[in-house]
């Protein structure tokens, strides 16, 4: 018989216990979900790389629609729960009241607000939910915006340096003496200082907040015992949670600092649980997701009337802010009869101390190099004796039994039952027992173990014990790096360059271990190229890393010669610009005149020494360069349109002319190539085109996708729209979207095929918030972009390099 | 007999860059590198000719611009499974002037 299954809150901990249930009770439970936020359960975990803009919010829903549906969830979003009727056994919500079986409260906490003077302020909020994360991230928007962080914990850090990401200038502000100081000791959190100071944040610490000021009920500035005024537009304080009881406490359950539970996480009534961060626990409450995962369980089991208990467990640290690696674990205060195992190494920032008890490592803080906090924390749970390595201990397992120091061999050294994904739980015998049953991909792992899939920081773990176990055949299926020169993928590197703000080759080289002093030419045009997408007007364009064409910016022949194609937009032109262009070709001996397949002329067998005077004569008579030779926009293909033809529907060549002229100049992953087909007979043949438009009565009809070369490809429909300006909107969107996520030299149908159309048709199409801040970072970008270059490198600066350093031949023979 | 030929100055040639000596005997490539460290070569990759002053400059290799043959500055030799070599010339940098040693280079010379 199915019974009535009430739950009150869709966060983590229940998410998971419905999982869990639905495993092992299917068709047991008619479920009803409330939630007070208006949307299902996500990976709260994952709301900083949100802010910082390393994940979207799409990437950390854990439930969707389809999955509540797919397990009749009785969905009940963004509606409070009144009160609990015990008596009766009823839920009673704002739309009616929804009885039960049983009840599970799962509300979770509330940030703790400190009631300085002005914290009512418009602009003083929490960290917390979607909604704060997306109030941080709309502050990046404007220029010049300030923000304050009250609070240098995990929470708080991890705010600063997501908004620090979205271009904030961000002042931390804590009271203790050194930051996350109920994690880390004062030297490793001098490092971690350090390293945010380094990324721009400012940390003040050992401050004390007096008031928060404000200006007509904004939030203006926060006053500091010793005078200090520090403005700011928005507030975060991040100073700690508190047990959500109020719903429980009014039922009349036993409450304390949280809801009192069992080890079975009953309440004190039989027919009501608890799990999460509401509950109270042998004295204890909860906020890191391990523990709550494990209650989850418990929940599920005592629902199914299975005997089970929660154990609390040591728990590890991580900090989830890119560049700041540290790890703690255990008690590491000093006291009697403790002993301190400390290593440094100031050159690379690397700080590592043990707390031994006796024979037991109790506590173990480490920053800069946390490679072997898994060990570490597997020796502080077992409680092992660690006597007869004490000597080598603080080089982790590498050196117990004179093993080699291989990367590897850490991981490998690890026990069956050493935990390795500290959210979930999952011990190195679980992940290896599902590569052994044949999971051979991180996701296939991420799919049946949970292992890495909740705060993702032991991906890197995870991958080491799967290339352990799965040998060569793990290499060669996941990770391709982008050049010998780093075993970084194109895709680290992408979002190492954007989430630690390294704006330079050097700073790219250097934070992420380059191999080789320089890059290689494989490396080096990669890096060129993200830097100048991420970081427009800041990043200076380095041509020694740019191939010989868009060096040049002509084509190089087999001879060594050059071509020379001026842009003719929209493949329109005019007698006057015919003329200068034969002119050209004489004056300069071109050994061919072609007409090419993008609706222009090029001149072929230029000499590198006479390109300046043939591109200042084009410049004269009003041509820029046709960029032929780069990874950007190459040409506009379009028809005759409604001007001449008695099929067009629209004014196709007007529109490619509009476009060719909003995004030439852009430097793309690689080339570009659009055109617009006046009506479906696609005369511009729009449909084997990166970007296509093909002209209908009502609109316009946008694809994407498509390529007519090595390999040839059509077109994927992402939307019609109706006007020339969406067009132009939409075309800029999908391209920046490209810009910002393909590997280089990937070809935008290759980029579509990885990322699938509904990704880009969910942030280009559906999502009209999304669609718009894309357009206006591509035009942003466009006003460094949008220079001729033929005009800058006719100027005498530039001409000298194409000259011979010294010509020889013009010596007197002796 | 070495025959020293100030051919400019370092400046002239761009970081991780080079510039051409047109002599009687073809091109040759003169690679500045990122440590300022000064290179002469033919200006022709063993493989089908290409302008090796227009690859990109790493290391003390370079990348021709034509198919990605990789040259040794210092030596000459093709990297990699590639084979090859093309010659190199003597030069050096005195008071921030570059010195190529043209004694192969001038007309009459060759050997």
């Amino acid at each position: 018989m199915t019974r009535n299954l009430i739950v009150i809150g869709a966060g983590m901990a229940s998410g998971r216990m419905l999982e869990h249930l639905f495993e092992t009770q299917p068709g047991a439970w008619n479920v009803t979900l409330f939630n007070a936020e208006p949307r299902g359960n996500y990976n709260r975990l994952m709301l900083s790389p949100v802010l910082s803009g390393e994940k979207t919010y799409a990437e950390i829903v854990t439930h969707d629609a389809d999955w509540y549906e797919t397990h009749g969830v009785t969905c009940r979003f963004g509606e409070k729960v009144l009160r609990i009727d015990r008596e009766a056994q009823v839920v009673v919500g704002e739309n009616g009241a929804v009885p039960y079986d049983r009840l599970v409260i799962a509300t979770g906490s509330n940030p703790f607000m400190i009631p300085l003077p002005g914290h009512d302020l418009e602009g003083v909020i929490p960290y917390r939910d979607l909604d704060d994360t997306q109030r941080m991230m709309a502050l990046g928007a404007t220029p010049g915006a300030r923000a304050v962080v009250i609070g240098g914990g995990l929470l708080g850090l991890e705010a600063a340096a997501g908004m620090k990401a979205q271009g904030i200038d961000v002042t931390v502000v804590h009271v203790m003496g050194h930051l996350m100081e109920r994690q880390l000791d004062e030297a490793a959190g001098y490092l971690l200082k350090k390293a945010l100071e380094a990324k721009g944040i400012k940390v003040l610490t050992g401050a004390n907040s007096k008031e928060i000021l404000g200006t007509d009920g904004r939030v203006s500035g926060l006053l500091l015992d010793d005078g200090t005024e520090i403005p700011c537009d928005l507030l975060v304080m991040a100073v700690g949670i508190r047990p959500n009881v109020a719903l429980a406490q009014d039922a009349g359950l036993a409450v304390g600092r949280g809801i009192h539970v069992d080890d079975a996480m009953v309440t004190s009534d039989g027919h009501i649980l608890a799990l999460g961060e509401c509950v109270e626990h042998q004295g204890a409450v909860f906020g890191l997701v391990a523990p709550l995962y494990d209650q989850a369980k418990v929940a599920a089991d005592t629902l199914g009337e299975t005997h089970a208990t929660f154990t609390p467990k040591e728990v590890a640290t991580k900090l989830k802010v890119t560049g700041c690696d540290l790890f703690s674990a255990g008690d590491f205060a000093e006291g009697d009869g403790r002993e301190d195992i400390v290593f440094r190494d100031p050159a690379r920032g690397v700080y590592k101390r043990l707390v031994l008890q006796g024979t037991r490592l109790i506590g173990a803080v480490m920053y800069g190099d946390t490679a072997d906090g898994a060990w570490f924390h597997g020796l502080i749970k077992d409680h092992s004796d660690v006597s007869d390595m004490r000597d080598t201990l603080i080089f982790g397992p590498a050196f117990q039994g004179g093993a080699p120091s291989d990367p590897l061999a850490a991981v490998a050294a690890l026990p069956g039952n050493a935990e390795i994904c500290g959210c979930n739980g999952i011990c190195k015998s679980t992940i290896v027992d599902a590569i052994n049953g044949g999971a051979t991909t991180l996701s296939d792992v991420r799919a049946q173990t949970k292992a890495s899939a909740s705060c993702g920081t032991c991906t890197g773990l995870v991958e080491q014990v799967m290339a352990l176990t799965l040998g060569d055949g793990f290499e060669a299926q996941t990770v391709k790096p982008m050049c010998p020169c780093t075993p970084l993928t194109h895709m680290d590197v992408r979002r190492l360059i954007k989430s630690r703000a390294l704006k330079s080759m050097a700073a790219v080289m250097q934070e992420c271990g380059w191999t080789t002093s320089c890059g290689c030419a494989s490396c080096r045009p990669a890096l060129n190229y993200y830097l100048l997408c991420d970081w427009p007007g800041e990043y200076q364009d380095d041509d020694q890393s740019r191939f010989v064409n868009e060096r040049m910016h002509s084509n190089i022949q087999k001879d060594g010669t050059y071509s020379v194609v001026p842009r003719m937009w929209g493949g329109i032109t005019t007698p006057d610009e015919l003329r200068a262009i034969a002119d050209a070709a004489d004056k300069y001996a071109v050994q061919t005149v072609k007409v090419t397949g993008g609706q222009r002329i090029d001149l072929l067998g230029v000499k590198k020494q006479d390109l300046p005077d043939i591109w200042a004569d084009l410049n004269a008579a009003g041509m820029v360069s046709g960029q032929a030779y780069a990874k950007g926009l190459r040409t506009v293909k379009t028809c005759v349109g409604s001007d001449h033809c008695r099929f067009g529907t629209q004014d196709s060549t007007g529109l490619g002319i509009r476009m060719e002229k909003a995004l030439w100049g852009s430097w793309t992953p690689a080339k570009v190539k659009m055109a617009v087909s006046g009506c479906p007979r696609n005369c511009a043949e729009s449909t084997c085109k990166d970007v296509g438009v093909i002209c209908v009565d009502s609109g316009y009809v946008l694809h994407i996708g498509g390529a007519a070369g090595l390999h040839i490809q059509g077109t994927e429909v992402m939307c019609t729209v109706r006007t020339e300006d969406e067009v132009l909107e939409y075309t800029a969107a999908v391209v920046q979207l490209y810009r910002e996520e393909a590997a280089y030299l990937e070809r935008m149908y290759k980029w579509m095929d990885n990322v699938g159309l509904d990704h880009i048709v969910e942030r280009v199409v559906t999502d009209a918030d999304s669609r718009r801040a894309l357009a206006d970072r591509f035009y942003y970008a466009q006003k460094f972009m949008q220079q001729d270059p033929w005009a800058e490198r006719t100027k005498a600066s530039y001409r000298a390099l194409y000259a011979p350093l010294v010509d020889l031949t013009l010596e007197a023979a002796e | 007999m070495t025959d020293w030929t100030d051919i400019g100055a370092l400046t002239d040639i761009p970081e991780r860059g080079a510039r051409v000596v047109k002599t009687h005997l073809g091109c040759v490539a003169v690679f500045r590198t990122v440590s300022d460290e000064v290179f002469a070569i033919d200006d022709a990759c063993p493989h089908k000719g290409g302008p090796l002053s227009e690859g990109i400059v790493h290391g003390r290799s370079v990348t021709c611009p034509l198919h990605n043959m990789v040259l040794r500055l210092d030596t000459g030799l093709a990297q990699g499974a590639d084979e090859g070599a093309v010659s190199t010339y003597a030069v050096r940098v005195e008071k921030g002037r570059i010195m190529l040693d043209t004694t192969r280079l001038r007309r009459g010379q060759v050997a």
